[in-house]
C-alpha cells in the first residue's frame, strides 16, 4: 500500500452514492492488515464506518462539538457550553463561515501531529461539500487578520499543502456522470486547495467470475429450454454494462493523469466488516 | 414489489397533486425522478414546473437547455405534449436577495442588508439557507398562475425535511440555525447581542476578529422588522406541505446507506401523520426470469464451455438482483400499502428527453 503511506492523512472524497464510506473502510482495513497503526475518522455522524472497519480504531468528529472544544481550549472555559445553547456559537460559525470545518481539520491535524498513528483515513464530508470543507482554511486565512483562528488556519493550510502529510483520494463509479463529476472535483481541488491527489478509486467494477461473456447468438441454448431467452438477455445486458464500464474507465485514464485502483462489485446485501476485509484483499491497481 | 403494479399505483398516488416533494440521499437519481414526474404531468396535460437544487449540467442537457438551467422558470420544448414543462434551478443567493428586496421597508434597508458581508456569507455558505429558500421558492411557484403542479427536488441532506417537521413544526423551524439567527434581535430586542453577552462577544471577537463580528451585528440591526413576513410565509408553506395537495416521493437505490436514509424519511413523515407518499427504487439490478441464483449456478456447474459461462453470468446477475431486493426490503416493508415503483439499472446514462421518457415508462408504466 505505498499510496497510503505516502501521506499520513488521507481524506476520501466523492459524490453521494459512490461508496465513499466503503472505500474509507477498505483503505483503513488494508493499511491495518499491512501492520500499520491506523485511525479511521468519520465526520457525518453516521455509525456505518465504525461497523465496517471492525477492530480498526475509529473516531467521530462533529463540527459543533469540535467548535465547542476549540472555544473551551481558547479561553472560554465553561462558557463554551452556554455559547452553544444560546445560539451565539451559531453566530460565530456564521460570521466566519468555515470555522466549524476549520476546527474539524484542526482536530485532524492534532491527531496527525500526535505521532500515535501511521495512517489516518478520513471519510470526507457529504456530497458536494468536499471543496468548501477543504477550502475553509485558506478562506479564513483571507478573512481573519490575526488571533488563534488565523494561526489554526495557517496550520491547516500547511498540512493540506504538504504531500507527505495529506492527500485526497477521490472515489467514483465507472459510469458517465460520476466520472464527469470526479474530473471536475479533481481539477477544483488542485486549483483551489492545492492538495495532493492520491490514486483514484473506481468502485463497483464488474470483475465477477465471467469477465468475457460469450455472444449468446453463437451458443447452442437448446438445453436451457424456457430459460434460453433469459440467458440471452442476461448476457446482452452484462456485455453492455461491462463495455460501458470499460469505456468510462478508459476515458477517466485519458482525461485525468492519476493512478487508478479498482474495487470489485460484490453481490451481497448489507456489506459488513467481513466483506470490507475481502474487498481490501482484492483491491488492485487498474490495468 | 413488482415494478408494474407499483407504477400504476404511483400514477394514482400523484394524481391531482399541486406539490410533489422528492426526498432521498445524494446520488440516488432524485433530480432525474423529479424531472420525470414533471414530464409525466406535462404529457398528461398539466402545467408543471420542476425546481432542482442540482447544479450539474446533465439535467439541463437532458431537457435540451444548452445554456443550462436559470434561476427563474424556463419553458421546455415538448412538441407533442398537451401540457407544459418548465424547469428552474434554485439559486439560494438570488432567491434570498429577491425576498429581501420584496420585503424590505425601503430601498435603504434593502441596500444595507444586501451589501452586508455577513449577509453575503449566510446566503452563500450557511447550512439551512438552501432548505429555507427551497420552501420560499415553493411558496412563490405554488401561487404562480402559470403552474398547476410544482415538483421540488430537495437538498441532499437530512435537513431536507426540516421545513415539514411537525407537530412542533414552527418551533423547529424557528429553532433552525438560520431562523435562530434571524429572530434573535427581534425576539430579544438585541439584548442577547448587545447587552447580556457583550463580554462574550468581545471574547469571540478576539478569536474570529472584531470586524467579522461587527458585520454580524450590523446585519441583525438592518434586518429588524422583516422577520414577521418570513414567519407568515413559513406558516403558509407548512400548511401547504401538510395538506392533501402535497405528495411525497421517497427515492432510494439498493444500497444500505440510501435505504437507511429513505427509511428515516418515511419514519419522519409517518410521525407527522403524512401518508400521502410513494417510493421509487432506482438503479435496481434487473432480474432475468424466475430462476434463482443458486439454480443458475447449479446449471453452470452441470454445463461446459460457453453455455456454462452464460449460466454463470445469469447466476451472478440473479445474485445481484437478489442482493438488491434484500437491501430494499426494509424500505418496501416500511412503505406498506404505499406504492413502490422500480426503475431498473439502465444500460446508459439519462442524457436526453428520450432517456427521461425511458425512465418515465418504468415509473408510470407507460408503453
Amino acid at each position: 500500500m505505498p499510496q497510503l503511506t505516502a501521506a499520513r492523512v488521507t481524506i476520501v472524497a466523492g459524490k453521494g452514492g459512490v461508496g465513499k464510506t466503503t472505500v474509507t473502510a477498505v483503505l483503513a482495513r488494508a493499511a491495518a492488515d499491512a501492520g500499520l497503526r491506523v485511525l479511521a475518522v468519520e465526520l457525518d455522524g453516521k455509525p456505518l464506518l465504525a461497523e465496517l472497519v471492525g477492530d480498526v480504531a475509529c473516531e467521530a468528529i462533529s463540527g459543533p462539538v469540535a467548535l465547542e472544544a476549540y472555544l473551551r481550549e481558547h479561553g472560554f472555559g465553561r462558557i463554551a457550553r452556554r455559547l452553544t445553547t444560546t445560539g451565539v456559537i451559531d453566530i460565530v460559525a456564521t460570521a466566519a463561515p468555515g470555522i466549524d470545518d476549520l476546527v474539524v481539520l484542526g482536530r485532524i491535524k492534532q491527531l496527525e501531529r500526535s505521532g500515535e498513528w501511521d495512517v489516518i483515513v478520513v471519510d470526507g464530508p457529504a456530497a458536494g461539500h468536499a471543496i468548501t470543507f477543504l477550502t475553509s482554511a485558506s478562506g479564513l486565512l483571507d478573512a481573519v487578520r490575526g488571533g488563534p483562528v488565523r494561526a489554526q488556519a495557517q496550520d491547516v493550510v500547511d498540512l493540506l499543502s504538504d504531500p507527505s502529510r495529506a492527500q485526497v483520494i477521490l472515489v467514483t463509479l465507472p459510469e458517465t456522470t460520476p466520472v464527469n463529476e470526479l474530473i471536475e472535483t479533481a481539477y477544483a481541488l488542485e486549483d483551489r486547495v492545492g492538495v495532493h491527489l492520491g490514486p483514484v478509486v473506481v468502485n463497483h467494477v464488474d470483475v465477477l467470475a465471467a469477465p468475457d461473456i460469450p455472444d449468446p447468438a453463437r451458443v447452442d441454448l437448446a438445453s436451457a429450454g424456457d430459460d434460453a431467452v433469459h440467458l440471452a438477455a442476461a448476457a446482452a445486458f452484462r456485455r453492455g454494462r461491462v463495455q460501458l464500464q470499460r469505456d468510462e474507465i478508459a476515458r477517466l485514464r485519458t482525461e485525468l493523469a492519476l493512478e487508478q485502483w479498482h474495487l470489485p462489485m460484490l453481490p451481497v446485501a448489507g456489506l459488513g466488516a467481513g466483506d470490507v476485509a475481502a474487498l481490501a484483499a482484492s483491491m488492485r491497481p487498474g490495468p | 414489489m413488482t415494478g408494474d403494479a407499483g407504477a400504476s399505483r404511483l400514477d394514482a398516488a400523484l394524481e391531482g397533486a399541486a406539490v410533489v416533494v422528492c426526498c432521498g440521499s445524494g446520488g440516488v437519481g432524485k433530480t432525474t425522478t423529479a424531472a420525470v414526474i414533471g414530464l409525466e404531468a406535462a404529457r398528461a396535460g398539466r402545467r408543471a414546473v420542476v425546481v432542482t437544487i442540482d447544479p450539474a449540467r446533465r439535467l439541463a442537457d437532458a431537457l435540451g437547455l444548452s445554456d443550462g438551467l436559470a434561476s427563474s422558470p424556463q419553458r421546455i420544448e415538448l412538441p407533442d405534449a398537451p401540457g407544459e414543462l418548465w424547469a428552474m434551478m434554485l439559486d439560494t443567493a438570488a432567491a434570498f436577495d429577491g425576498i429581501v428586496l420584496a420585503n424590505a421597508a425601503d430601498e435603504t434597508q434593502a441596500e444595507r442588508i444586501l451589501t452586508n458581508r455577513f449577509y453575503r456569507n449566510i446566503t452563500g455558505a450557511l447550512s439551512g439557507t438552501q432548505e429555507y429558500m427551497a420552501a420560499e421558492t415553493l411558496h412563490q411557484l405554488h401561487h404562480d398562475d402559470r403552474f398547476d403542479v410544482v415538483v421540488v427536488d430537495t437538498p441532499p441532506s437530512r435537513n431536507a425535511l426540516d421545513f415539514i417537521e411537525a407537530p412542533s413544526v414552527l418551533a423547529r423551524f424557528l429553532d433552525h440555525r438560520l431562523f435562530k439567527l434571524l429572530m434573535l434581535p427581534a425576539r430579544r430586542g438585541m439584548k442577547v447581542v448587545n447587552a447580556a453577552t457583550q463580554p462574550v462577544l468581545r471574547a469571540i471577537g478576539r478569536v474570529v476578529g472584531s470586524d467579522v463580528l461587527a458585520d454580524a451585528v450590523a446585519f441583525f440591526q438592518a434586518f429588524a422588522g422583516m422577520e414577521g413576513g418570513f414567519r407568515d410565509r413559513a406558516e403558509q408553506v407548512i400548511r401547504l406541505l401538510r395538506s392533501e395537495a402535497t405528495r411525497y416521493v421517497i427515492v432510494a437505490s439498493p444500497h444500505r446507506d440510501t435505504v437507511a436514509e429513505a427509511v428515516w424519511f418515511v419514519g419522519k413523515l409517518a410521525e407527522q401523520g403524512i401518508t400521502r407518499l410513494c417510493g421509487v427504487a432506482n438503479r435496481v439490478h434487473p432480474r432475468f426470469g424466475d430462476v434463482t441464483a443458486a439454480e443458475a449456478a447449479a446449471r453452470a456447474d452441470a454445463s461446459d464451455g460457453d453455455l456454462a459461462a452464460l449460466w454463470r453470468n445469469l447466476a451472478e446477475l440473479q445474485a445481484l438482483a437478489e442482493a438488491a431486493d434484500a437491501e430494499l426490503a426494509p424500505f418496501a416493508e416500511l412503505l406498506g400499502d404505499a406504492p413502490l415503483a422500480t426503475v431498473p439499472l439502465l444500460a446508459g446514462d439519462v442524457h436526453d428527453l428520450s432517456g427521461l421518457d425511458e425512465v418515465r415508462r418504468h415509473l408510470f408504466g407507460r408503453a
